[in-house]
């Protein structure tokens, strides 16, 4: 059974042809995260770009939502557990029509709604309060029980990032949404293979990902998280499933895609962005929406 | 069988076990005071979820999941796992009575507390097992530190009870107050004292159980029944001690504190089943500082130190806190 967005459908998609208007909206959700990032002159660019095509199609393919409703009950929870990621969160919800387009240039400052670091207090349609890591898949296994009890169809998302597979409690939610057999949790880890000290696999080691993940009981898939055709292809995999299974879509994605010169920086965590670049960015960022 | 030949009785080895009662030889008790009084509130609130880690059987939360299994949530031994899923099962509408050690909520899944549950003011009650000093089993199961963790907590309300009779009392007050609570839980056959006192528990009101002349005590927990044993024995010397009962530690009732204590001549004693760093005593102090009170001030509670193992009486005796202890300071400071 899949759902269809209660968004605006200018947009129209089509599962599993060829998304072109799904590319439309990572390309605007890329452009938001840039445009914010220009206010600060700093921000988690990288990863905003490499998780824009997962985000495209959670929000305008996969997910349940009403913008002007952030709280609808019948909504599909999205869970962003990497915090650091709320850039690309708000170019989402900014995209969705959750946050109104005009605090784009409040980014991260005073008395804005849209902080550095993703909070479920300050943010429309932010479901929890991210920064401190390995939260997430925890709250997701606790929101999934709270859904059955309440005999609710919505599902719970949750995006987390690949350094995040260091803290045990992510092995902990792991375990217990297998035992539950919470088929309404799908998780999205983000293996861009970057965390603060360097390479995600060179730090603590956590491959083969998929051979463990499916060992503890899940429904396992890997893509290449920057191929729409794919995102979406795995989305609706994940979501009509046939097993009592939670549901887990393991993205390689490539930091900073979209912007071929951020793509090659080789530290690129944290992004440094010098201030005549973000122009720079933009154009390349338009550059690759026309080829 | 062995003949009579040790005519000399050894004495008894005295346990440093990991649970051991708390009830005096011969006082009165109730068993599973907070697993009843859950089941009776579950009742009228079928929101009410059960979660806890490994813990049910000694957190006294097997009588809530043997009455409702299908609201009873086993998380296996994964405490933070446990205050993440608590926090979600909040979200979406559950009041979730975690169970777990006073030690693993406060230490070792303070950051899931912190993040999760409080920061996000989620509807969740923590209650928690062997608070303070009331485990022999050494320092991995003593939560000397648990009230100072969860007092530094913003949102977080912060409850330790005295006996059975407010456990009965602090299960509903927990659920009407809209937000986190950490509870301290005296669990198996839990000691009941204030029921003799025409007792009644409010959230965040502090309350005079009895008056007297030359001292204050200003007590938590088990700390209050002992202050009440003290009190006793003390006015066969001539000596009058009252007894301000203080079971919410946060939000602090500094007006009734400031009154009791601003009255002149009494020296004030706060009495603790916590470390004398960041506790009841320092909260008092400070409150005491801040209202311009200067009375004699003495604290008694447990020492800056990892705490030893051992037998619980030896042990309350060592450091200060068992009846005898605490009379001989107060006798010694007068």
């Amino acid at each position: 059974m899949l759902e269809t967005p209660s968004v605006d459908t200018a947009l129209d998609t089509t599962p599993l042809g060829h998304n072109v208007p799904l590319a439309e909206r990572a390309y605007r959700i890329r452009r938001n995260a840039l445009l914010m990032g220009e206010v600060q002159g700093q921000g988690y660019i990288g990863q905003a770009l490499d998780i824009a095509d997962v985000l495209a199609v959670s929000y305008f393919h996969a997910m349940k939502y009403r913008p002007e409703d952030p709280h609808w009950e019948e909504r599909d929870r999205f869970l962003l557990s990497n915090g650091h990621y709320a850039i690309a969160l708000y170019a989402a919800l900014i995209e969705a029509g959750i946050v109104p387009a005009e605090e784009l240039e409040t980014y991260g400052s005073d008395d804005s709604r849209l902080p550095m670091s993703g909070m479920a207090s300050y943010t429309p349609g932010m479901e929890m309060s991210g920064g401190s890591l390995g939260l997430g898949l925890s709250i997701a296994v606790g929101i999934g029980l709270g859904l059955k009890r309440k005999s609710s169809a919505s599902r719970v998302y949750t995006l987390f990032s690949d350094g995040e597979l260091d803290e045990g409690s992510v092995w902990e939610a792991i375990m217990s949404a297998a035992h539950y057999k919470l088929d309404n949790l799908i998780a999205i880890v983000d293996v861009n293979n970057q965390q603060a000290d360097g390479p995600s696999t060179q730090v603590m080691a956590f491959e083969p990902l998929v051979d463990k993940l499916e060992a503890f009981g899940w429904f396992v898939q890997r893509i290449y998280g920057n191929d729409m055709d794919a995102v979406v292809a795995a989305f609706d995999a994940a979501k009509s499933h046939p097993e009592a299974k939670p549901r887990m879509i393991v993205c390689d994605t490539k930091m900073g895609k979209g912007v071929p010169f951020l793509e090659a920086r080789e530290k690129n965590h944290f992004i440094r962005v010098d201030a005549h670049e973000w122009q720079l960015a933009l154009d390349a960022l338009d550059a690759g929406r026309t080829a | 069988m062995s003949t009579a030949a040790n005519t000399t009785a050894k004495p008894r080895l005295k346990t440093s076990a990991m649970i051991a009662s708390i009830a005096a030889e011969g006082q009165r008790t109730r068993p599973a005071p907070f697993g009843h009084a859950l089941v009776e509130l579950a009742k009228q609130r079928p929101e009410i979820v059960g979660m806890t880690a490994d813990l049910g059987k000694y957190t006294d939360l097997h009588i809530f999941a043997q009455a409702y299994p299908d609201r009873f949530y086993q998380m296996g031994m994964a405490e933070q796992l446990l205050m993440g899923a608590a926090s979600g099962m909040a979200h979406e509408g559950m009041m979730p009575f975690v169970t777990t050690y006073a030690v693993f909520a406060s230490r070792r899944a303070y950051d899931f507390v912190h993040q999760t549950i409080a920061e996000e003011n989620r509807n969740v009650k923590i209650a928690c097992a062997l608070p303070g000093l009331t485990s022999g089993y050494g320092p991995s199961h003593q939560a000397a530190e648990d009230l100072a963790l969860m007092r530094a907590m913003p949102n977080m309300v912060v409850i330790d009870p005295c006996d059975a009779h407010e456990i009965e009392q602090v299960v509903p007050a927990m659920a009407a107050h809209q937000g986190p609570v950490y509870m301290r839980l005296l669990r198996g056959n839990v000691p009941l004292v204030l029921d003799e006192y025409d007792y009644t528990f409010e959230l965040g009101k502090a309350k005079l159980l009895r008056d007297g002349a030359d001292v204050l005590v200003i007590s938590s927990g088990i700390m209050t029944m002992r202050a009440l044993e003290v009190a006793q024995r003390l006015e066969a010397d001539k000596v009058g001690v009252a007894v301000l009962h203080v079971p919410t530690i946060k939000p602090l009732d500094t007006e009734t504190i400031l009154r009791e204590a601003g009255r002149t001549g009494r020296m004030v004693v706060v009495a603790e089943n916590h470390t004398v760093i960041g506790g009841l005593g320092e909260a008092v102090a400070g409150t005491l500082l801040r209202g311009g009170v200067a009375p004699v001030f003495r604290q008694i509670g447990l020492p800056d130190e990892f705490l030893k193992a051992g037998a619980l009486p030896t042990l309350h005796d060592l450091y200060g806190i068992s009846t005898d202890a605490m009379a001989a300071s107060i006798k010694g400071w007068l």
